[in-house]
């Protein structure tokens, strides 16, 4: 094992469904931790857009998830493992402007169909398991040199 | 420019303190997404979608104000939430457009 792949810091969150209330603390919990390991301000800004986009796809559709951080010397990975219906057609999801989201939270300036779009957009990797009835893995890491 | 300068030269509310920033440009949006995606930290938000996932995302991506336009009353954990979050949170009667052209005027370009 080289030291690149060194977990320096793994911590656990949960996120519950339809917590409109409490959606984006995960991620701004988050970003104190790394904002405090040192992690680069950029590295930062991407991390918390794709923590938040994912941690508001639980609120909005998932009863229930946990999200696992892991911070290692040059990347930190996440994982969002939701309970909840699963996506049908996960390309179809990936695709800018695709939603499935309900008026009210349309109302609330989500459903643009950004959300999943713009966590590709801001990770070095990222990949979607999702399983109809069961639920949603998001798996994705951002590096730095 | 100052936020607090900013608020001496429009006709903004401040609804919670005035904090000690620096605004570095203007953004306008009411899809989230959007704002998270694209705001830039330090940037002076103008919008009219008020509630606290967008307090988050304005957070999580250093937004330095917020200015909800057309006459709209943020709630009172809202503005908890901003104060908390050192993020100024200003009201005004007007539109995003007069908002817009008034930044403009004022000299944030």
């Amino acid at each position: 094992m080289t030291a690149a792949d060194e977990v320096l810091l793994r911590e656990r969150f949960r996120i519950t469904g339809s917590d409109f209330e409490h959606g984006g603390e995960v991620s701004a919990r988050i970003k104190s931790i790394l904002k405090e390991i040192g992690i680069p301000v950029e590295a930062i800004r991407r991390l918390s857009i794709a923590n938040f986009e994912a941690e508001m796809n639980v609120v909005m559709y998932a009863d229930e998830a946990t999200l696992t951080l892991e911070v290692f010397s040059n990347a930190v990975r996440v994982e969002v493992a939701d309970r909840g219906p699963g996506i049908p057609d996960v390309e179809k999801a990936m695709e800018p402007g695709f939603s499935t989201a309900t008026e009210e939270m349309r109302a609330r300036g989500f459903g643009a169909g950004l959300g999943l779009p713009n966590i590709e957009r801001n990770t070095d990797e990222f990949v979607i398991e999702s399983e109809v009835g069961t639920g949603t893995t998001l798996r994705y890491r951002v590096s730095w040199s | 420019m100052k936020l607090n300068d900013l608020s001496e030269k429009l006709d903004l509310k401040a609804q919670t303190r005035i904090f000690d920033r620096e605004i570095s440009g203007v953004y306008i949006s009411d899809m989230v997404s959007d704002v998270i995606a694209n705001a830039k930290a330090g940037n002076l938000l103008v919008t009219v979608q008020i509630h606290n996932n967008v307090i988050a995302a304005a957070n999580l991506v250093d937004i330095a104000g917020i200015v909800v336009t057309q006459g709209k009353a943020p709630a009172e954990d809202v503005v908890k939430m901003a104060e908390k979050a050192e993020i100024t949170l200003f009201t005004t009667e007007m539109n995003r457009w007069q908002m817009a052209t008034q930044l403009y005027e004022a000299g944030i370009r």
